[in-house]
């Protein structure tokens, strides 16, 4: 178990350090962030100064050496265009990406388990069917433009639900939330669904595809030989079984969720941490950049490992040991 | 004669988009209580689809169309779902052949032994793993109270089958389907577990159907032996009978390819050819294209029942021996 952790510490921080030296590099390469920092009046003085202030001037493995120096006491760096460290402006925009996340996953959960059990274990009737043509409609539309359909639908339209923003918000735990004012909710639906629809499309055909194969196993009949009641043998038997790929797939999309919930958040203008990452590329703003990427990885980094040890507690064959990779 | 099970004229066919091919074809079986009753044929014959259609637990496409199975006098083929689900595991308890797959990977055998038990009686929990230590003490499964807590990747395939068996016990049933419990196992572990279920059976009274291709272990464990070819029984009787004077050819044949009935440096003998797939059965007699006895009529005529002391048998030209009595045809 010990030696298993350790080797997963040795390789994250291997992977750290090649992200971060091929994310500085390419975020380098691209655009000159003084001409969009510097005011079109200013004198060459102003100018230079600026460049000196920002640390431009050094050759770029200079910065990069720099970079990681402070990254390894915490510090990503200083935002060109918010004058504030980076970490804490990434930080300060996780919590409406959280919220946005977690709800969209624990809606995709709750909707997608009933429905693929379904649909797996009546492969042939008509619900079914009905589930799984519209799977492949929810997997075959693209997230921008279910965004847009849903704006245009229930806020255009319909007038039920609001376009865009987070609503009111209060503080939680000493966060500011949206899930506790009635506003906040109405703000939360419509990108919540937007995020929910590809991994509950997602889930349901893992499941029902789970599902329908478990139901072949001997050990499903096995449990009927047995007497088992119907209801215990897919609650207990076949979703145990099942449950071992959909964590993976959960926590995979946890990760690339909180990453790289950019569309939907632009969409609805959500403040997340997607809306940052665009509005900073947009901007060269590049500490935020390199930092977003570099705080992401670490992010999936964790998720791998929690995946990992879950596994472990589902699946009883599954050891964590040094040897595995 | 009536006895614990009954089966009478049983026939499941499997569906195709081309038709019903039956996989049984008009199966009788009897036993008693505390019988053990062997099904033996080579692969293909029908003999788990026979086992699995006396539990009802035939899934589409197959499908039960004609026949009645009377266990203990009610016709399983009338009961409801619920019967059914209280029925099996309780009075009808099933043994399967591979004993790597029985078992759910991600259940204890604890937990996979108490729903065994809770399915069918209200038990306090005490008296669960009570039960559940005895049970496998009883097939020979060292510390159970330790392997109550583990997993089946834990056992070895011997020790899996052993648990299996165990759980078949749990309810004390009156009859138990060993679908080839044993095929999968080493010969050792095999007389071993063959033994002890022996034991069992007579110990608690269980009547047992035990399904195999191999008669070296009907010689072992029989009382009586159901021959099956095509998906149908050509030759029943008492197990000593028919190992020692088989009337049909196909049972004859069998016998000399089992493995008890050769001398050492003795070649094995094989039966010519295959057998017949479910959708391509010949008319008439169907072991008539394998048969070294066949006559003009067995293409024709589908062979009547014959009865010869407690052996009956199905064929036109049956192997001949001094005791057999002229066949009386029944209907
Ligand atoms: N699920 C199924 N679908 C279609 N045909 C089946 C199925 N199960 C069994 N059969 C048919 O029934 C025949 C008898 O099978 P089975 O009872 O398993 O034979 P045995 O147990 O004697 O080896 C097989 O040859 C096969 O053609
Ligand atoms: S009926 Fe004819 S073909 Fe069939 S077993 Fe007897 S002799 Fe052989
Ligand atoms: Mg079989």
């Amino acid at each position: 178990m010990t030696a298993y952790f350790l080797q997963r510490l040795i390789q994250s921080i291997a992977v750290l350090l090649a992200v971060s030296v091929v994310v500085f590099f390419a975020v380098y390469g691209i655009g000159d962030p003084i001409e969009l920092l510097v005011p079109p009046q200013a004198s060459a003085a102003e100018r230079l100064a600026l460049i000196k202030r920002l640390g431009l001037d050094q050759p770029v493995w200079h910065q990069y050496f720099t970079f990681l120096g402070n990254a390894l006491s915490g510090n990503l760096g200083t935002s060109f265009v918010h004058g504030v460290p980076v970490v804490s402006l990434i930080l300060g925009r996780l919590p409406a990406t959280l919220e946005l996340v977690l709800l969209s996953m624990i809606t995709a959960a709750v909707v997608s388990v009933p429905l693929g059990l379904y649909a797996g274990l009546n492969p042939d009737s008509r619900p079914a069917r009905f589930i799984m043509a519209g799977t492949v409609i929810g997997f075959s539309l693209p997230s921008f433009w279910k965004g847009m359909m849903l704006v245009l639908l229930f806020s255009v339209w319909l007038g039920w639900l609001p376009t865009a923003g987070r609503g009111e918000t209060v503080a939680f735990l000493g966060l500011q939330t949206s899930l506790f004012t009635w506003d906040g909710l109405e703000h939360l639906i419509l990108p919540t669904l937007n995020l929910a629809i590809p991994n509950t499309v997602l889930m349901v055909r893992l499941i029902a595809a789970g599902a329908s194969e478990a139901t072949t196993q001997d050990y499903v009949k096995f449990a009927r030989a047995k007497g088992i009641p119907r209801r215990r043998i897919v609650n207990r038997h076949i979703l145990r079984n099942i449950l071992i790929p959909v964590v993976t797939v959960v926590g995979i999309e946890f990760g690339s969720l909180v990453a790289f919930s950019t569309i939907t958040e632009t969409v609805f203008s959500w403040p997340g941490m997607g809306k940052l990452l665009i509005d900073s590329i947009y901007q060269l703003d590049r500490p935020v950049v390199v930092a977003y990427v570099m705080l992401t990885t670490l992010l999936f980094v964790g998720v791998n490992l929690i995946v990992d040890v879950l596994y472990a507690a589902l699946d009883p064959r599954v050891k964590l040991s040094g040897g595995m990779t | 004669m009536t006895g614990l099970l009954d089966v009478r004229g049983l026939r499941t066919v499997f569906h195709a988009p081309e038709g019903a091919w039956a996989a049984v074809d008009g199966v009788d079986l009897t036993i008693g209580r505390g019988e053990v009753l062997c099904l033996v044929g080579e692969s293909g014959s029908g003999k788990s689809v026979t086992g699995f259609s006396i539990v009802r637990l035939i899934d589409p496409p197959g499908e039960i169309v004609e026949g009645e199975i009377l266990f203990d006098g009610a016709d399983l083929r009338r009961a409801s779902q619920e019967d059914l689900r209280a029925l099996r595991g309780n009075r009808i308890a099933m043994v399967f052949q591979d004993p790597l797959s029985t078992l759910n990977p991600v259940l204890t055998i604890g937990e996979q032994m108490a729903e065994a038990i809770t399915a069918h009686r209200s038990c306090s929990k005490a008296q669960i793993t009570e039960e559940s230590v005895r049970a496998l003490a009883r097939v020979g499964i060292p510390s159970p109270e330790v392997r109550l807590r583990q997993y089946p990747h834990e056992f070895s395939g011997g020790m899996r089958q052993r648990v299996a068996i165990a759980i078949a016990l749990l309810n004390s049933p009156d009859l138990i389907i060993a679908d080839e419990p044993t095929t999968a196992l080493d010969v050792t572990i095999q007389s071993q577990i063959l033994y002890e279920v022996q034991k069992l059976a007579r110990e608690t009274g269980t009547a047992i159907l035990w399904i195999t291709h191999d008669l070296a272990i009907v010689a072992e464990l029989a009382d009586r032996v159901a021959v099956m070819y095509a998906g149908q029984i050509v030759e029943s009787g008492p197990a000593d009978d028919v190992l020692d004077r088989p009337r049909h050819p196909y049972t004859l044949g069998l016998l000399k390819s089992s493995t008890g009935t050769v001398q050492p440096g003795e070649r094995l003998h094989q039966i010519d050819g295959n057998a017949p797939r479910i959708d391509a059965r010949p008319s008439g007699c169907p072991f008539r294209t394998r048969c070294d006895r066949v006559v003009a009529v067995c293409a024709e005529v589908y062979p009547a029942r014959q009865q010869a002391g407690e052996q009956i048998f199905r064929c036109h030209n049956p192997v001949t021996s001094a005791s057999v009595t002229s066949g009386e045809d029944l209907p």
